[in-house]
């Protein structure tokens, strides 16, 4: 049977006539007599395969990533929740037609959305995270997810240890010692060394193998909680988060967004961290109780802070703004052109699987 | 002491008060003062402590007719006349490894606060601009670059260590190949190890060969997309070179901890934002700098004791 998979735009829209036959006319009326005369190609079966360029993909995320977009538009007919003046009516008006919904780390397909979207087949996440999806509801009706795994490894964990050495080296604040003309009256105060510090994991997974990896080179000794001991793992375990933040130098938080995660890092374990600690947040926003952070930051009870996420992105609390031990980014753990790149690939990539009913490349439901 | 004692740690200058007659001679900022002291102090001072900004030149050792020692408050002995101090029997020592990782761990700090524009973003954030302009740009994955040490000594094996870790392959240049260097890719020139590689180091120390060993040759061969670090010293870099290729984009970024007259930075970097600028501060961490302190002294002990020195360089 001939297959048109992963064609290019162009080849697709020449074969377009053929394809589409419930809307050509010249193929409506006389397919039979000009498939028998040997004019059309074989008959292409649409029950195994979908015209990509008809299908409809709802992005709940707002549209960042132009390589993206362009990639989605090229292959489906895209829509842009974003951009949409009246989002109900839109939903309403569109909820027999959205086979697809691409999300991202802000937004994603909850369940009152996944109600409104009676023929959604999958939710592609341009992401790790599955927080903002409802797995549950989705393995209930079927639908299937995809994330970015592996792919953004490398940078995240890079962007941890980049956030540990700019706490502890204090890289920012000295770098803007030099720009205001400071370093002419005198030397900035020295800093606390890195290499050396114990380094304790919050989550062992992927993202936080390549944290341990890394750091390891610099000489931390690295200490990890997670769910259960892992076998094989030559770090120490520690049986509760707040064992150990009492335990380590910079805690680190790596795992994924649960309602069992959800503040993990609480007043207790930012206590156990203590005056001299610096906390390192990859994760989300909602690992932390922001709150508390802030003021243990404020009140010198926490030693430092190097945050690429929040409770509430993009809003940051302004008190941290004139602290010089903390460092403060939005969420830019995977903001690389070539991971992006990656996990755009992926997104769509598993998306064309899909509709060719080929294997998902990387399905979490 | 030859520095300015603002430069020197408290601990260091109790230490050395509490065992020595210690005078605080700042030779940079009051060069008359100083001049007059050195008349006076001729015949009684019998040992020097130099940092990495002032240390005993020619013309304070022919001063100093009973000189018997210099011991640095820092790695790099290029403040020193060696060659005086070997002629007249001076011994000279600095403080080698206490400060290997700092240094090793700024370099990589460096490369990672450039690649992932850590500095301008953090600013983004303090700003108040992620709320109001949204997201900021894509930047540039660090792990898996390639980079290239210019002197893989002590300092320069200590950062391949960690970029290793990151996936980054290794190259290197030093005057011969290095047998500790198996795994890295050994280039015979500097330019050849810049058109190879995608940040560059520089990891050496300074002498008269390697002076602007960082030049507008190696600049063009680095390019748009390459970045330098520099944690040697600032003459390693032609500093007009350097500045003119960041302001018209002929080099990617750099990530400068040393300058030609420090502290003054040339102020045309201060508005780009693919620059970090340190004030020095590779060897700045409260543990390296007693380490450091601790040498000094004990180096001035054992010299003083007749036991052989800790850490002699001369």
């Amino acid at each position: 049977m001939w297959f048109p998979k992963l064609l290019p735009v162009t080849e697709r829209s020449l074969l377009r006539p053929f394809l589409h036959h419930t809307t050509n006319p010249l193929l409506h009326s006389s397919t039979t007599s000009l498939r028998q005369s040997n004019l059309l190609p074989r008959r292409v079966s649409t029950a195994a395969v979908s015209p990509m360029e008809s299908i409809s993909v709802l992005m709940t995320c707002p549209p960042v990533h132009p390589y993206l977009v362009e990639a989605l538009e090229k292959r489906f007919t895209l829509h842009k929740l974003d951009s949409v003046p009246d989002k109900p009516q839109f939903l309403s008006s569109h909820r027999d037609s959205i086979r697809a919904v691409v999300g991202n780390a802000a937004a994603g397909a909850d369940a009152e959305l996944i109600d409104q979207l009676p023929k959604l087949e999958i939710v592609s996440s341009y992401s790790v995270g599955l927080d903002k999806i409802d797995l549950a509801k989705c393995k209930e009706k079927g639908i299937r997810v995809t994330n970015t795994p592996d792919v953004l490894t490398d940078d995240v964990a890079d962007l941890a240890l980049g956030l540990m050495l700019a706490v502890l080296r204090r890289l920012c604040e000295s770098d803007r010692y030099v720009r205001s003309g400071l370093w002419k009256k005198g030397d900035y105060k020295l800093t606390t060394k890195f290499s050396g510090k114990t380094v304790g994991i919050i989550g062992l997974g992927r993202i936080g193998m390549a944290i341990a990896q890394r750091a390891e080179a610099f000489s931390c000794p690295i200490s990890y909680f997670s769910r259960s001991q892992k076998p094989g793992i030559n770090y120490k375990y520690h049986p509760s988060v707040v064992d150990l933040a009492a335990n380590c130098d910079i805690l680190v938080v790596a795992c994924a967004l649960t309602p069992e995660t959800r503040h993990i890092i609480n007043r207790e374990v930012i206590d156990a961290l203590g005056p001299k600690g610096v906390l390192i947040n990859i994760g989300r926003g909602p690992h932390v109780d922001e709150a508390e952070l802030v003021s243990a930051l404020v009140e010198g009870r926490l030693g430092g802070a190097g945050l690429d996420v929040f409770q509430d992105e993009p809003n940051v609390p302004e008190e941290l703004f004139k602290l010089e031990n903390v460092v403060l980014l939005p969420h830019v753990g995977s903001g690389t052109v070539e991971t992006r790149q990656a996990m755009a690939d992926l997104v769509v990539g598993n998306l064309e699987a899909h509709f060719l009913n080929k294997p998902l490349l990387t399905p979490v439901v | 002491m030859t520095c300015s004692s603002v430069q020197v740690q408290p601990y260091l200058l109790e230490a050395l008060e509490e065992k020595f007659t210690l005078h605080k001679l700042d030779t940079t900022t009051e060069p008359d003062k100083a001049a007059r002291f050195l008349r006076s102090h001729r015949d009684s001072i019998r040992a020097v402590v130099g940092t990495a900004f002032v240390g005993a030149d020619a013309e304070l050792i022919d001063q100093l007719p009973n000189l018997e020692i210099v011991s640095s408050y820092s790695v790099g002995v290029d403040k020193i006349d060696l060659a005086k101090c070997k002629e007249k029997g001076i011994r000279v020592t600095n403080c080698p490894d206490v400060s290997t990782d700092d240094v090793a761990d700024l370099a990589l700090g460096l490369m990672l606060a450039v690649s992932r524009r850590l500095c301008p973003i953090d600013r983004y954030v303090r700003s108040g601009l992620w709320s109001k302009l949204g997201d900021y740009e894509l930047t540039t994955k660090f792990s898996g670059k390639t980079v290239g040490i210019i002197g893989p000594g002590n300092i320069g094996m200590a950062i391949a260590k960690r970029a290793e870790a990151f996936g980054c392959p290794i190259s290197y240049f030093s005057r011969s190949k290095k047998p500790a260097c198996i795994n890295y890719n050994y280039c015979p020139t500097v330019v050849d190890l810049a058109a190879n590689c995608d940040i560059l180091v520089v990891a050496c120390a300074l002498t008269p060969d390697t002076r602007h060993i960082i030049n507008r040759d190696v600049i063009d061969a680095l390019g748009p997309e390459g970045v330098l670090i520099n944690i040697g010293r600032g003459p390693h870099v032609d500093e007009a070179e350097l500045v003119s290729a960041l302001l018209e984009g002929r080099l990617g970024g750099a990530g400068l901890d040393v300058f030609q007259d420090e502290p003054n930075v040339p102020e045309e970097l201060f508005k780009l934002d693919n620059v970090v600028l340190m004030p020095h501060v590779g060897s700045a961490t409260v543990e390296a700098r007693k380490a450091m302190a601790d040498l000094v002294v004990g180096n001035l002990e054992a010299h003083f004791l007749n036991k052989p020195l800790l850490t002699p360089v001369v």
